[in-house]
């Protein structure tokens, strides 16, 4: 069944939407998008650590992506320098950095389109294995910190007040973005993963009225993206990733009519 | 006041400093279970600093503080929600604790914003806001209550309905209570225990000590230390959360 490779690229993207639907909300709820983006920006410094050192990719970029998020979160108690400045210094160092060790490489050819926007159809059943039992875990251990995260999200105070321990699952939803950055990276690269987070879920935002539906709606979302996308890069002969985050943008857009429908009829 | 096993929380000479100048220094009191603690003083005195310090929100202070009870209804001074949040009225109220429905309507019913379950959060009024966030922090049968001016924003009515609301939540409950309040009246009439803070422990003890105490004629002037003879008498009914009157049996 996963001989075929429209397949496996439709299986990767599907577990992908699974898990950037809900991870999404919280990047949107807690006003994150620039994290998502910055963590994707040091996940190239990951690669090329990887390729230096001859370890594997996810592990490689999960790790570097886990600890320049975890810088950041040291930063921000200790710099008076606001959250946006910090996060714009970590994603462009990073990223310079990547690419200088990427010069030293010379011995190694690399596709650095690949690593910017990812080659969906290119994945291969361990990738597929990578993606499901990874997003799982993923998603089970979001569950499991659902409540204190949320109520974190909510206000940070008032969970600390209630015993919700904010700060503790700050940092495992952190090291999950990082995992979520580090199992996709090869699917639809650097630039494309922090699309995936933030558009399904920007879209359920325009049409839920509680936090469970919007992560419903961010998940179908996603998966209409991936569907819409995969098929019309076939038909059109486009580049995958791209007609994916593409797809997502006109289900955004779709969502924007919705509301302005019901506007109108309300009125 | 000696400690027994009906401290919920304790300070011990506790203080918080901010870029070198102290918030509040040298706090010291405890909060019993089905007492009433309330914080008074001028803007700036450190009330909410010192409530936080009980809850245990602040790093790097000094002192130490005790804490016996992780089930802590708080209603804090000041609370944002932000518009990305899809958040109804029945959503906030699950936030800290799983309810049954019939416990948060229950709660809800209790303040008197039960036709709100169902509205988005960010459409309430400040008022019934306010309603909103006593309702969660006593729907989960706290031990601790901690309640930063609870009653901001509610019309006359419903804050003497409030206030009567608190008292007979911790009675009710057992709970212990610190309360942060402006309102002289109310913490003269209804509390087990003052602390007068400015920056430090002014003054504390029973409202009637309090009340009597130079440095808080000082804080407050003369007159404030006149509210406690007004009231000093028996009440003969009650007021509901809707303003209504009930005559006592």
């Amino acid at each position: 069944m996963f001989d075929d490779f429209f397949i496996r690229a439709l299986a990767a993207g599907l577990g992908l939407a699974f898990v950037t639907g809900p991870l999404g909300c919280f990047v949107i709820w807690r006003r994150l998008s620039f994290f998502a983006g910055t963590l994707a920006h040091s996940a190239l410094l990951g690669v090329t650590l990887a390729f230096s050192f001859d370890i594997n990719i996810s592990f490689s970029v999960l790790l570097v992506s886990s600890a320049i998020a975890l810088i950041l979160l040291r930063l921000q108690k200790t710099t008076k320098l606001p959250g946006d400045a910090l996060l714009g210094l970590l994603a462009h160092s990073s990223l310079a950095i990547g690419l200088v060790v990427i010069g030293f490489l010379s011995y190694i050819r690399f596709d650095i389109m690949g690593l910017l926007f990812g080659d969906i159809l290119a994945v291969n059943k361990k990738d597929l294995l990578v993606i499901w039992v990874g997003g799982a875990i993923i998603l089970l251990i979001l569950k499991i910190i659902w409540k204190p995260l949320f109520a974190s999200t909510v206000n940070y105070e008032l969970a600390e007040a209630e015993g919700m321990q904010p700060e503790k699952v700050n940092i495992i939803f952190t090291i999950l973005m990082a995992a979520i950055i580090a199992i996709s990276i090869k699917m639809v690269g650097i630039l494309l993963i922090t699309g995936m987070l933030i558009i399904p879920a920007a879209m359920a935002r325009n049409l839920a009225n509680n936090p469970q539906q919007m992560v419903v709606l961010s998940i179908i979302g996603g998966i209409l993206a991936v569907l819409v996308g995969l098929f019309s890069s076939m038909q059109f002969n486009s580049a995958s990733g791209p007609s994916i985050i593409t797809a997502a943008l006109l289900l955004f857009i779709l969502s924007f009519l919705k509301i302005n429908k019901l506007r109108q009829l309300k009125k | 006041m000696k400690e027994n096993n009906n401290t919920l929380v304790k300070l011990e000479n506790t203080g918080v400093q901010v870029d070198n100048k102290w918030l509040v220094k040298g706090v010291s009191f405890e909060v019993q279970r089905g007492k009433i603690v309330t914080l008074i003083g001028p803007n700036g005195s450190g009330k909410t600093t010192t409530a936080k310090l009980a809850l245990g929100i602040l790093k790097n202070i000094e002192g130490k503080v005790y804490k016996f009870t992780d089930k802590i209804g708080y209603v804090p001074q000041k609370i944002s929600i932000d518009w990305t949040l899809p958040l109804r009225v029945s959503d906030f109220m699950l936030l800290t604790e799983n309810l049954k429905n019939n416990e948060i309507d229950t709660a809800l019913d209790l303040t008197g914003v039960k036709h709100l379950k169902n509205n988005d959060l960010r459409n309430l009024s400040g008022g019934e806001f306010q309603r909103v966030l006593i309702a969660r922090a006593i729907a989960k049968k706290p031990d601790l209550l901690v309640l930063d001016e609870p009653v901001q924003g509610v019309d006359f009515k419903g804050e003497i309905a409030l206030y009567e609301l608190i008292k007979k939540i911790s009675e009710k409950l057992g709970c212990g209570i610190l309360l942060i309040s402006h309102d002289l009246h109310v913490v003269m009439s209804a509390t087990d225990y003052v602390v007068c803070l400015n920056g430090h422990v002014c003054c504390s003890g029973t409202p009637q000590a309090v009340a009597n105490d130079s440095k808080y004629k000082e804080l407050f002037g003369d007159r404030a230390s006149t509210i406690l003879s007004v009231y000093e008498h028996d009440h003969d009914h009650t007021h509901s959360t809707d303003g209504s009157i009930e005559t006592k049996k």
